[in-house]
């Protein structure tokens, strides 16, 4: 003859509290609300945008390097060898590579009325005409450099020096004034996540370069597309392969690192934020353990009657641990719903796919659930030492 | 006296403090199944901790306390309180119920520890109630309801589960006369249909409706008499 709840009563049994006092329970939720709610926006915007930022890296591709003249031992400028390109193009895993030069101590303005001094922020760069494809980079308006015009003062502009000159449209007129000579306009570039150096730049064919500001042929940057599996071991062998005289004096590099970087950094950012999110959740924890306390002490002739209807220590203990648990629970679910909705909200307004990690809504609820049972044990075991004698006994 | 419902024998329970208080010191009482028995006092004599000890929310110091054939002081909490759900009802003076839920909810919570299933509770609440008069407040929020109807959803949910002993603590001290007189008539027609109560009182009229009075005075029991009223 043992006393006994169904286990389909307990829920009802749990929930007499905040059905009694509804306000007061949806207020002790609230700091776990904000906790969870704190964790689960931090992870998922950080989760958004890092899938953003990774997705992006993918699109530009992980397989890019360049390869530039760096100094040599004694700290003077090291040049690249003129047959730099064909070395590289040499090398296992290498599969578009071109060569670039900048054509140093030129200026670049729109009119040739423009005084010298207020020149600056655009360079020259000679380039082969295969940048576009190595770079995969689009054209913004007009066409790019080919065989013919490389060897004509044509010019395309990359987006910010396009900007900075005041050139949005190309048209058969379009001209600047390039080192004391006309260059007609062909095109402008849009921007290069990966290649900014480019965007700043006025390119033009290497035979012009040669041929009106006397370029040297030694390039001073290569972009190389190697093949993705190998493009680690090819960084390792284009030193070499580029200037296999003086393999120190090449700096080659992965831009794609500089993004990856990036990854690392918000990083850090966030576990910052998530500790912020876990003292809100504690917070809140002794929140429902104080409302958990206030509800026994009010509650105790319920408790009483319980007692006296049949109930043991235990179901007592029982109620009280999962009211607790409840209000946590109702705390976390709020809380999921809005870090999720700020997510999504935030999501939107960047522009990323909105990714709200399956592992931030599950810690958040096991922390939850966790601070539900720790926030009830107290008030819970209170609850079922009190003496159901003293219980009824009405002041 | 095997169908005592509950026996006492040289029953005491001393609160601690200092000096001590013995609120019951060595009772000897038996209720027999189907009996009605008042037990009155003034107070201060151990009514409510005769009471306590009989609903097994207590026990004694020394002596012995049997509910059911079960010795109470050797029952662990979960064994006594199976026996209190199982077969015990308690009707309080102050009724106890939950105003916002309806008076056969309140009722359904006398067999909540059971481990009833709930449409059972509340076929059994609505049969309880109408045993009380109450058939037409089955769903009226408890709080809505007048005192004496308060009273009689608690004396539903004490009968809810068929008890072997229904204790009521003066379950007429909350009420006026009038109304008070009614709840007596009911507690006299449960005990014609078979009720077995024990009802705690320092009521006059209420113990005069008993046919069997025993009388408390400072922890003892002076008096144990029968009226000579029949159910």
């Amino acid at each position: 003859m043992r006393s006994r709840v169904r286990a389909a009563d307990l829920l009802p049994l749990a929930s007499i509290g905040m059905r009694s006092r509804p306000t007061r329970a949806a207020l002790s939720t609230l700091g776990i609300a904000i906790g969870v709610a704190a964790i689960v926006g931090v992870l998922g915007i950080t989760r958004s945008s890092q899938a953003d930022l990774l997705a992006r890296i993918d699109h530009l591709g992980t397989n890019l390097l360049t390869v530039a003249n760096g100094t040599r031992i004694g700290g003077d400028e090291a040049k690249l060898p003129t047959s730099s390109a064909t070395g590289a193009a040499r090398t296992d895993g290498v599969l578009k590579v071109t060569a670039t030069a900048g054509v140093p101590r030129l200026q670049v303005f729109r009119t040739d009325l423009v005084p010298a001094y207020r020149g600056g922020g655009v360079e020259v760069r000679a380039t082969e005409p295969s940048l576009l494809d190595t770079l995969d980079g689009r054209l913004a308006t007009g066409v790019f450099l080919n065989d013919a015009t490389a060897r004509y003062p044509v010019v395309v502009l990359g987006h910010d020096a396009a900007t900075a000159l005041g050139i949005a449209q190309v048209d058969a007129g379009t001209r600047v004034w390039l080192g004391e000579h006309w260059f007609t306009v062909a095109g402008v570039l849009r921007p290069f996540e990966l290649a900014p150096e480019i965007d700043r730049a006025a390119l033009i064919g290497l035979p012009v370069a040669a041929s009106y500001f006397g370029y040297d042929g030694h390039p001073t940057r290569l972009y190389v597309r190697a093949d993705t599996a190998r493009t680690v071991p090819v960084a390792g062998m284009l030193a070499r392969a580029v200037n296999p005289a003086e393999p120190n004096s090449v700096n080659v590099s992965r831009p794609s690192d500089a993004l990856a970087s990036r990854l690392l950094v918000a990083d850090s950012i966030t576990s910052l934020l998530l500790g912020l999110g876990a003292v809100t959740l504690l917070v809140g924890g002794v929140g429902v353990a104080n409302v958990m306390v206030i509800s026994v002490l009010e509650r105790r002739t319920e408790i009483g009657l319980r007692r006296a209807l049949g109930a043991a220590r235990r179901h007592i203990t029982v109620q009280f641990m999962t009211e607790s648990l409840l209000l946590s629970l109702l705390g976390g679910l709020t809380g999921v719903i809005l870090g999720a909705a700020v997510t999504h909200a935030v999501a939107a307004y960047r522009g990323w796919h909105p990714l709200v990690p399956l592992s931030a809504v599950g810690g958040g609820f096991a922390a939850t659930l966790l601070i539900g049972v720790v926030a009830g044990v107290y008030p819970a075991v209170r609850a079922a030492r009190l003496n159901p004698t003293d219980a009824l006994r009405t002041a | 006296m095997t169908d005592a419902v509950l026996a006492l024998v040289q029953a005491a329970r001393t609160y601690p403090g200092t000096p001590p208080v013995e609120s019951l010191r060595g009772v000897d009482l038996t209720v027999a199944a189907g009996e009605m028995v008042a037990v009155v006092g003034p107070s201060g004599s151990g009514k409510t901790t005769l009471l306590n000890l009989a609903a097994g929310l207590d026990r004694p110091t020394s002596g012995s306390v049997r509910l059911a054939g079960h010795a109470v002081e050797d029952l662990t909490d979960g064994q006594l309180s199976g026996l209190r759900a199982h077969t015990l009802g308690v009707v309080f003076q102050q009724f106890f119920l939950m105003d916002h839920r309806s008076a056969a909810d309140n009722v359904a919570d006398g067999l909540l520890y059971r481990g009833v299933r709930a449409s059972s509770r509340r076929r059994a609440a609505a049969d309880a109630l109408d045993r009380v008069g109450l058939a037409h407040r089955v769903d009226h929020p408890a709080g809505k309801l007048s005192g004496g109807e308060r009273q009689r959803v608690a004396i539903a949910r004490a009968l809810v589960g068929r008890p072997a002993l229904v204790l009521a603590d003066e379950p007429t001290g909350n009420l006026d006369s009038r109304t008070g007189g009614q709840i007596l008539v009911l507690l006299r027609q449960l005990h014609a249909d078979g009720v077995t109560l024990l009802v705690i009182t320092h009521d006059a009229v209420v113990a005069e409706a008993c046919p069997r009075r025993v009388d408390l005075r400072d922890g003892r029991i002076v008096a144990d008499t029968l009226t000579g009223r029949s159910g």
